[in-house]
């Protein structure tokens, strides 16, 4: 899993759409706040990817700032 | 918190008082720092800090009467630093040439010193480097009054000449051989001069026709040292009888005078805030047990004083008092390296900020509202109680960060669920004259000890022993959540009177508490003291175990004497010596789960665990199931008392305890269970979602319990994954990925199936919400 988070392109493809997914804006939001970030996501349906390390990192980093603001 | 409750509280915490020397010492020489930095050999520095306090430093570290060695607490642990000893040294061995003395810009006022003793050469010198004229009328030929009556020996003239030099040198005027009323009239010194301080020493031959007080000394204000006649000030041995007369003393009244005078000149009040000048008793408290008593360091020649050397050792003998009583049996309030004034001070702005970061937060949560604090405390504070009303002040501003105790308060609910909630009377009985409530924690850490009680407390006892699978409650409490905690005990007591309000009969500790201060109509007992009673079990169920075990009191005891007492009697009617922690009884530690300080501060819950379980080699033997699956958990072996009621093998005490997902399980099979053995029903169709069956493997697990993600977490992701297609899929290891968001945290799940099994391969969670996502 580490290992694979280290590429820059995700070994996932959208199930449904059977497509390979590609970099672009999405939008998050934490108590009251909203950020586009850059996420893979399916082409088609907008099936959005967010990599564990991602998840346990920088993103845990961000909510724990929000949450003291 | 209000800004007075906020001050009450920053005044029980009293490390901030000072040590007992410089309380005594009327002009409050910080001692402390002083032998610090010669312990440390940097005799500059020690030096620097005596004479920013006394005026005349190498007459004082020679004939001071020193009454803060009278006070040191080192007398507690050995004799009284030498600290008029270790001052000398710092003159000597300061090795600095004589510093310039700042002087303030003229003020264009002018003061006049009757008397050149040591209050009014004290007074001259102070007011002089504040800027304004001094001139001093001395009676006799010399300055320095009683220094005189000294021996060359102890005091040595070119020492006086060398101090008192420093008084020319910053510009006060000497008028030796002039006497006031004789040589000059009182009246014209009045008239000339904006202030006068009258300080004629212990003999003084005139009182100036001012009012005289019982003891024919001048009338003064015992704070400002005013006369009757405005701008008179008198002060020094002048106001002290004979057998009174203090070299120090003299100095402090002479320096409180000056005070006053320069608050007459600049026309402020004399007498506000004047607080703590001049000698007094500290409130701070400092513990001297442990320590190494120790001797003072003998000088090698009494005649020149200490040598660096001694000085150093003698130093070092300084306690540093302070009190950090609690600091150092707390590891939570250790962990953030301050005390509780402080911490009072940052709760209190974290509570009032309006923009930028709450920085107290963690300290808020953290703490395991044990209240150890309280009891160590010689002021009693409480830090508990203090952080708990502000977790409820969060809470009611909408500002608890939702992550410390989401998950903790999920736990509640799915306990307090029809999944595992249950309340009957006992099988065949129409009402209950007790009621046993095992609490959450037994019933998800060892459901097969409440089914063993459950059966013995309804043979033993008469009347009905209804039986109740619930949470009391506690985690919306300790989280500030005062709400969702009247909901939990509004709907426990319903159900509770419906019974028939029996006798509650408690297995936690916890729930106890929790009762006693919240239903205080209901009569209580916990588990313990009704085996006691029952004179239960009997030694027979004993099995191979150690002989010497060490007993955890729950924190939730700390005033339950009773209940502390009934396990020792089990204990001991089971054959088992129990060996007392350090911090038992009243004094216990809690063990990382009280106020869900595991929850909120999972690094500080470890280090709190790691003391605890260091504290004895033997067994240790908990009454709560949490303390017990913490201790284990992290390595130490660790009864349950059930297990040991029970006989069970000596191997248990190693157990780790079942993770979240199986607690939740055990709670549901456990109700399951009862309901079909005890009171032959069949539980209502089982859900649809938990038909499925998840493959953990064991290397996946610890992941998912570190994570706080739950099996029931994963089924849903998955669930949805299956219905609405939206996952993704690598193509290279035919592996899923899913995500699903059921309320506040989304859960990512990577699995492949099997059959119908799910294999999970890994899984983790974010509190984000992806705002744009693929829609079913």
């Amino acid at each position: 899993m580490k290992e694979r988070n280290k590429h820059a392109e995700p070994e996932w493809i959208c199930s449904k759409c059977e497509v390979p997914l590609q970099k672009g804006k999405v939008n998050v939001a934490y108590m009251q706040g909203m950020f586009p970030v850059d996420l893979h996501k399916c082409p088609a349906c907008g099936q959005v990817f967010i990599p564990e390390d991602l998840a346990l990192g920088k993103m845990a980093q961000v909510e724990k700032l929000l949450e003291d603001k | 918190m209000e800004q007075e409750e906020l001050r009450k509280l920053e005044d029980q915490c009293i490390q901030e008082h000072a040590p007992a020397c410089a309380a005594a010492c009327p002009i409050h020489v910080d001692v402390r720092a002083m032998a610090a930095e010669i312990a440390r050999g940097n005799l500059k520095e020690a030096s620097k800090i005596l004479k920013k306090t006394v005026p005349f430093p190498g007459i004082v570290s020679r004939v001071c009467d020193a009454p803060c060695e009278a006070v040191c607490k080192r007398r507690e642990a050995g004799t009284a630093i030498s600290i008029r000893g270790l001052e000398k040294a710092c003159i000597d061995w300061a090795g600095d040439l004589p510093q310039k003395i700042a002087v303030l810009p003229g003020r264009n006022k002018s003061v006049a010193v009757v008397g050149g003793g040591m209050s009014g050469l004290t007074a001259a010198f102070d007011l002089s480097k504040k800027g304004y004229s001094v001139v001093v009328f001395e009676m006799s030929g010399n300055l320095g009054g009683s220094l005189w009556n000294f021996s060359e020996e102890a005091l040595p003239r070119d020492v006086i000449a060398g101090d008192l030099q420093a008084l020319e040198e910053i510009g006060v005027e000497i008028r030796l051989d002039v006497t006031v009323g004789a040589d000059i009239s009182f009246g014209d010194v009045c008239a000339k001069y904006d202030a006068v301080f009258l300080a004629p020493g212990s003999s003084p031959r005139d009182t100036f026709g001012l009012k005289l007080d019982a003891e024919g000394g001048i009338e003064v204000d015992p704070v400002t040292f005013a006369t009757e006649r405005e701008g008179v000030f008198a002060g020094g041995g002048a106001r002290r009888g004979i057998g009174e007369r203090s070299l120090i003393q003299s100095i402090s009244e002479g320096r409180r005078a000056a005070i006053s005078i320069d608050r007459y000149l600049q026309k402020v009040s004399l007498s506000a805030s004047r607080i703590q000048e001049g000698a007094y008793t500290t409130r701070l408290y400092t513990s001297t047990e442990g320590i190494e008593p120790l001797s003072t360091v003998p000088m090698a020649d009494p005649q020149k004083g200490y040598s660096l050397e001694e000085a150093v050792r003698e130093a070092n003998r300084c306690m540093r008092c302070e009190c950090l009583e609690c600091v150092k049996v707390c590891g939570y309030l250790h962990s953030f390296k301050r005390y509780p004034k402080k911490y009072v001070r940052e709760i209190y702005n974290n509570l009032s900020i309006v923009m930028g970061n709450r920085t107290g937060n963690k300290l808020i949560n953290s703490c395991s509202l044990c209240g150890l604090c309280r009891e160590v405390c010689p002021e009693g504070l409480h830090m508990g109680t203090v952080c708990k009303a502000a977790r409820a002040v969060m809470v009611n501003q909408g500002r608890m960060p939702p992550s410390p105790h989401e998950f903790p308060l999920r736990d509640m609910d799915f306990s307090n669920s029809e999944k595992s909630a249950l309340t009957r009377h006992q099988p065949g009985m129409a009402e209950s004259a007790f009621l046993f409530f095992p609490g959450c924690q037994l019933a998800g850490s060892s459901p097969e000890h409440v089914r063993r009680v459950y059966d013995l407390l309804a043979e033993k006892l008469s009347g009905g022993v209804g039986l109740m699978l619930r949470c009391c409650g506690a985690p919306a409490d300790w989280s500030g959540r005062a709400e969702r905690f009247q909901d939990v005990l509004r709907d426990f007591s319903k159900q509770w009177r419906e019974m028939g309000k029996p006798q509650l009969i408690l297995a936690c500790s916890t729930c106890y508490e929790i009762f006693k201060t919240h239903l205080p109509e209901a009569v209580i007992s916990s588990l313990w003291e009704v085996l006691d009673a029952l004179k239960l079990p009997d030694a027979a169920v004993r099995t191979p175990a150690p002989e010497i075990v060490a007993v955890h009191d729950a924190c939730t005891t700390r005033h339950e004497r009773h209940i502390q007492e009934s396990v020792r009697r089990i204990l001991a009617r089971l054959g088992f010596k129990v060996e007392e922690l350090p911090l038992s009884g009243e004094k216990t530690e809690c063990c990382g789960y009280g106020g869900l300080m595991f929850f909120a501060n999972r690094e500080l819950a470890g280090e709190v665990i790691r003391r605890r379980i260091q504290e004895s080699p033997v067994d240790y033997v908990a009454y709560c199931a949490m303390c017990r699956d913490y201790f284990a958990r992290m390595g130490k072996r660790t009864f349950h008392l059930l297990d040991l009621i029970f006989g069970a093998p000596a191997e248990v005490a190693a157990r780790r305890g079942p993770g979240y997902s199986s607690r939740h399980e055990n709670r549901a099979r456990l109700k399951e269970s009862l309901l079909k053995d005890l009171w032959g029903e069949t539980p209502d169709g089982e859900d649809g979602i938990e038909a499925f069956r998840l493959v953990v493997p064991n290397d996946v697990r610890p992941i998912m319990e570190d994570r706080l993600i739950l099996d029931d977490d994963l089924r849903k992701a998955i669930d949805y994954a299956e219905k609405t297609g939206i996952k993704l899929l690598n193509p290279r290891t035919g592996r899923i990925l899913a995500h699903f968001r059921p309320t506040s945290v989304t859960y990512w799940v990577e699995y492949s199936a099997q059959g119908d099994e799910f294999v999970i391969h890994n899984a983790y969670s974010h509190r984000m919400e992806i705002v744009e996502d693929a829609r079913p």
